[in-house]
Parts: structure tokens; sequence; C-alpha cells
């Protein structure tokens, strides 16, 4: 079938769809509160209102939409480099656990370079974590979906005992390091009321728009997407494959490392133990949404974050529905997105009806 | 003409009926912990407390559990911009949240368990547990038969240390031999809502010859009910003890007793006060003096419970309250750095 066959209908499926595909999922995520006696339509007000209702409620999607952003990445460059990268939560840890722990010890830097320094600390602790399932999977063979899922579990256990003991806050019964410089904090931007959302947001975006940058405008971007697309083909143009796999499993260490920059340097000013509402495995839902392209994934990672800011005030302002509803609406989405077959059946009936009429 | 200004009218009065039936209505919001009010224990003790408040007094109860530990301070904003009479913040983890919050919102008034905020609108409310604690070990070590005795704490951080060292020592009052075999489900919140890990440590206890256990643990003591009730089919009974809630009924013949923290009392209380225009800002604590703390017994334990047991727990009890008993207190002996 080629393009002058396709109806006005099958067209306009196709460049709306995956707006429609988002649409669908959220009535239908939000038609399952009917059961629970809740008015969909109450339940739609309550999370709009909760993520955009003032402009803190924006600041603090926004805040969600941050960390969402950086591992959407992290998950889309392994992906275009035809790896599957689980271990974002792993990374990030690390990252905010690196920043964390520079911010405490050269408390005295100027606040100049002091969060540069952080910032490299994280992408660097970030891009070492990544990189050892990369050169596992090139030189090992070891497939990286079981060694990213088990290095977050090694993450997770070496910094939780890193944390409760060497780098303990004496100051506290919880579980989080003592807190960092005071040069080494990024100040929120001010029209948020008092929402942590500053410059780790225009980080993200900057991240976003260089990625694609990378991806679409540098050799070594054709290269990766070329080892994603067709390896033997790759191998045949003299592409070494085992490099470019390292590279792209160290690229998105570092990106889900750049999580530290909203969370250690712009929020709690400390590594806490438990910080991250599973943004790793968010991330990976977010870059399937946004298909891996890295613009894409702003808005994704701005619906996902919206949906968790949202919910919050589920538990407040309705009698039967929590806010665990974010993860059935977010659900709901992923598979409307993903029901490639769907859509095209649909824009089959689109085409045939106009053939026949 | 008429019939819109009619119906305007009616809209206005509806509106203003319902703006003065809300005048009325006294609203208090709970922030639960980790665990969340279905964790049998510490948690669920705080919901009941404002369920109870809800029944009797009247006052509209809104409760939320945090699924992060960044929750905590987006959840108590949340309440205070909706501007709630009452924000009750349960557990340990919330006292950053709460100082900031409080700070924020200076007309609110915010009640907090567990930990310690010094401000003009906020009310601590600490509990005793050491006391409790000595109490339930000495229960321990009289139903033990092989003198060992265990622990499972939830969260390794100095309150529930606090727990372990009144356990030992009550232990050691009653049976100087007895010893005491010690294990914490983990060191971040996840081990609050652990039962699996809980009953797997409360396994290795009992075959270990441990026959009394008495967990700390939130929502993971739960698992060392099952764990009883499994050790227990040969015939030869393993013990439980509960913690925070009345737990005894349970796996009822296996809970030897309950070690009480009377969060749901503090919490009713709290409400009440506040209700009628007597919020006290500052520090409250709840020991076995003011019946904040104490051990169990209902008909589920009263035939595990023999009454010399009870006589022998009813005088240390005493004892305590009179000062004669010096229960030793994890948190003063690493002096101030743990009360926050």
């Amino acid at each position: 079938m080629n393009k002058s066959d396709r109806s006005w209908l099958g067209r306009a499926l196709e460049s709306l769809q995956p707006i429609l595909a988002v649409l669908l999922g959220l009535a239908v995520g939000l038609a399952f509160t009917r059961f629970a006696g809740e008015s969909p339509l109450h339940v739609l007000k309550v999370l709009y209102q909760s993520a955009f209702g003032s402009s803190y409620d924006l600041g603090m999607t926004l805040f969600h939409t941050t960390p969402l952003i950086f591992t959407g990445l992290s998950v889309a460059i392994a992906f275009h480099a035809g790896l599957f990268n689980i271990g974002a939560e792993g990374q990030l840890i690390w990252g905010a656990l690196a920043a964390a722990v520079v911010g405490h010890a050269f408390p005295h830097l100027p606040g100049v370079i002091a969060p540069w320094i952080a910032v490299s600390a994280a992408v660097i602790a970030g891009a070492i974590w990544g990189a050892i399932p990369g050169w596992l999977r090139a030189r090992r063979g070891s497939h990286e979906v079981i060694n990213t899922i088990m290095f977050n579990f090694i993450a997770a256990g070496i910094t939780s005992w890193l944390v409760i003991e060497p780098l303990r806050n004496p100051d506290t019964q919880n579980p989080e390091t003592a807190p960092i410089g005071e040069a080494f904090l990024l100040a929120p931007f001010r029209v948020f009321d008092d929402a942590p959302v500053g410059p780790a947001f225009l980080l993200a975006l900057v991240a976003a728009f260089l990625l694609w940058l990378f991806l679409n405008r540098t050799s070594l971007g054709y290269e990766l997407r070329a080892v994603g697309q067709n390896e033997h083909a790759a191998r045949t143009a003299g592409i070494d494959i085992a490099r470019i796999r390292i590279f792209a499993m160290a690229v998105a260490g570092g990106l889900a490392g750049l999580v530290a920059v909203g969370e250690v340097l712009g929020n709690a000013g400390r590594f806490k133990v438990g910080f991250s509402p599973d943004y790793g495995f968010m991330g990976v839902a977010v870059a399937l949404l946004a298909r891996n392209h890295p613009i894409g994934i702003l808005f994704a990672a701005f619906l996902f974050g919206a949906l968790h800011k949202g919910a919050m005030d589920l538990d407040l302002e309705t009698e039967n529905v929590t806010r665990d509803l974010a993860l059935v609406l977010q659900a709901c989405v992923i598979l409307s997105v993903s029901a490639e077959g769907a859509w095209h059946w649909l824009r089959r009936v689109g085409s045939a009806g106009k053939k026949r009429g | 003409m008429i019939r819109s200004s009619r119906l305007w009218i009616a809209l206005i009065a509806g509106l203003l009926l319902t703006t003065v039936a809300k005048a009325d209505e006294f609203r208090v919001g709970v922030v639960l912990d980790r665990g969340g009010k279905d964790d049998k224990s510490f948690n669920a003790a705080a919901f009941k407390g404002g369920k109870e408040a809800e029944k009797a007094l009247g006052i509209t109860l809104k409760t939320v559990e945090a699924s992060d530990d960044n929750s905590f301070e987006p959840m108590l904003r949340s309440l205070s911009q909706k501007k709630f009479d009452l924000i009750i913040a349960v557990g340990i983890a919330q006292a950053d949240a709460v100082k900031k919050i409080s700070a924020q919102f200076p007309q609110l008034k915010y009640a907090l368990i567990d930990a310690q905020v010094d401000a003009p609108n906020v009310t601590s409310l600490l509990f005793e547990e050491h006391e409790g604690s000595y109490l339930v070990g000495a229960a321990a070590a009289m139903a033990s038969k092989t003198g060992k005795l265990g622990f499972l704490g939830g969260v390794d951080i100095p309150l529930i240390r606090r727990f372990q060292m009144g356990y030992e020592a009550g232990a050691k009052k009653v049976n100087p031999k007895a010893t005491v075999v010690a294990n914490y489900v983990g060191v971040t919140t996840e081990a609050w809502n652990n039962p699996t890990k809980g009953r797997e440590l409360s396994l290795s206890q009992y075959d270990a010859g441990v026959d009394v256990i008495f967990a700390a643990a939130g929502a993971s003591g739960t698992g060392m009910f099952d764990a009883a009730e499994e050790r227990s089919k040969g015939g030869v009974k393993k013990f439980a003890i509960g913690c925070d809630s009345n737990q005894n009924w349970i796996k009822p013949g296996l809970v030897l007793t309950s070690m009480l923290k009377r969060v749901d009392t503090a919490v009713f209380s709290t409400i009440d006060s506040a209700k009628k225009g007597q919020f006290v800002a500052g520090t409250k604590r709840f020991g076995l003096q003011n019946q904040g703390i104490d051990y169990a017994v209902d008909s589920f334990n009263d035939k595990l419970l023999t009454s010399e047991m009870r006589a022998k727990l009813d005088l240390l009890k005493k004892e305590i309250i009179a000062g004669k008993i010096k229960v030793p207190d994890y948190y003063s002996k690493r002096s101030k750095t743990a009360q926050n």
C-alpha cells in the first residue's frame, strides 16, 4: 500500500496515533474507577487539579518529570544500540550517592564550580555502573537484561550499606547521608512557588536535545543506530560493535546518573535511601511510549510525571480510589500505545471504507 | 426571568448552606508511614485512633499512605493547602517534612508521632517503648523453656534498638541466664513492610532453639506469627509477642502477649483536644504511668499468661512507675543524637 492509496481517515489516524492512543488509554483507565463507585470525570478533575492546579502543583509535576526524562533517555540510547537497559534504577542510585558524597566531602568549593563537580561525579558513577553490564555483554556475551536487573539489586545493597555504615548522618534516624555543602545546592525557580524545580529541569531539556543531535547528526550516533538496527550489516561495514555497545551503556548510565542533579543538588541536599519511586523502571515505560525518540521522551515523561503527581491527591479527594491509580493509568496508556496490531487494523478498516465509498 | 432569579437565589442559598456546614466540620488529615494502615501494628494503631475519633467525635478523617520517602512532604503540604484543622504525621521518617511544612503554615496545627519537632504549632508524641519492652521481655523469659529468646527488629535504627535493649533487660531481670538473639529485617524503610523476610528470620531463630520471639517490625512482624504457627506443628509450642497494636488475635494460643504502644489513644486524644480548641504544642510522653505503654491481656492469651506471670509483671510495672527499676534506655545511652 503506498501513500496515495490511503484515505484521509487512515492518514489522520496515523499522524494522531500516539495522541489518540494516550487518550484512549487514559479513558479506559479512568473507566475502571466507575467500578470502584467513583465518577471518572471527578477523578479526572482531581488528577488535573493536583497536577496543574497551581504553580506549585505544576512545579511538582515538573519535579517528577525531570528524573523521568533522564531515565527515559537512558533507556532510549541503549535501545538505539539494540540493548535493553533495565538498570537505570541502579545507575541513578549510584549517581545520586556520588553527588552526595562529593558534596559532603568538599564543602568549601566555590559555588561556581561546585555543582559541576558533583554533576560530573554523578555522571561518572552512573556511567561506570552502566558500562559494566555493557562490557559483559560486548566481551563476554552475557545478556544485559539479566545483568542490568541484577545490578540494580547490587547497587541498592551496596549503597544502603554505605549510607548506613560509613556515610551515615549522625543527626537523624533516617537512612541518609550528611547534608552537602551550601555551594552545591541549586536554587529552585521562584515561579513555581516552593516546588523544587530548578536548573535540573533545563538540563534535562538540553540533554534530550543533545541526544537527538548525537543520534541523528553525528557519525558515532549513526554507527550506534546501525548496530541497533542490523548487527551483521554494521559488522560488515567495519563498525566495532563491542566498543559501541560499551559506549552506549556507559552513556545510558551517565544519563541515569543525572537524576542526582534534581534530587540531591536541587531538592534533598543529601542522599536518602529509597528516594526514587522506581524512576528507573518508569523510564522504560517513558521510552516505550515515546518510541525512543529523545524529543518524544520529553512529552512522555511529562505525562507520567503529571500522572504521578496528580494521583497524590486521590486519597484525599475520593472515597475509594487511591494513588495507585497512577500505575493503572500508566499501564493502560502503554498497552494502548504499543497495541500496534490494533492500529494497523483500524487503518485498514479506514482505507477499506474509503475505497468502498 | 423570575424563574431564573429564583434559581439563582436557590443556588446561592444552597452554596451558603454548604459553606456553613463546611465551617462546622473539623477536618483531620493523617499521613501514614510505609507499611500503611493494614500493617496490623504501628500504622494500624494510628489509623484505628483516627477512625474512633471519626465515629465518636464526628470529625472528617482523611488518611494517606506514603509510597516513597519523597512523598511525605507533598502530602503534608497538600493537606496544609486544603487547610485541614489538624494534620497528624505518623512515624519518624516524617520529622524533616513536618519541620519544613509547619514553618510554612504557622496558622495550622500538626502532630508528629515518634519524633520531636520544636515549633509553636507542632505537638510531638513520644512513647517510652523501652518500658513496655522490658515487661514483655520478662514475660518471654518466664514462658521460655530453653532460655533462648528472639528479637525481630524492622529497620535497624535507634528507635528499634530501644525496644531491643528494654526487652533484653527485662528478660535478664527474670532469668539472668537468658540469651537474646536479635535480627533486623533491613536498613531501609522498605523493611517495615517485608513479611516474607520477617518469616524467614523468625524461622531460623526458632530453629536455633529460640522459643519466644518479640517483633518490633511493623508489617514485617506478621511473618513472625506465620513462623510461630509453622514451627508449633510438631507439638512443642513456639511463642510470639506482638507489638504496637494488640496482636494477640492473629494466632490465638501462640501469641504470649503484645506490647501495646497506644498510638491509637494518643491520636484520639490529640484530635479530641484539638477539636475542643485545647491544642498544646510541645512534647507529650506516653509511658507505663499514663497507660500510653502497656502489655495486652485478653481472651486470646488468657490461658498463656498465667496468674503468677501476670502478678510478677504487674509488680515490675509498679516498680518501674515508682522509679525503683531503671529500665536502660538506648536513647540516653546514645545521648542526644537519637531523639530526632
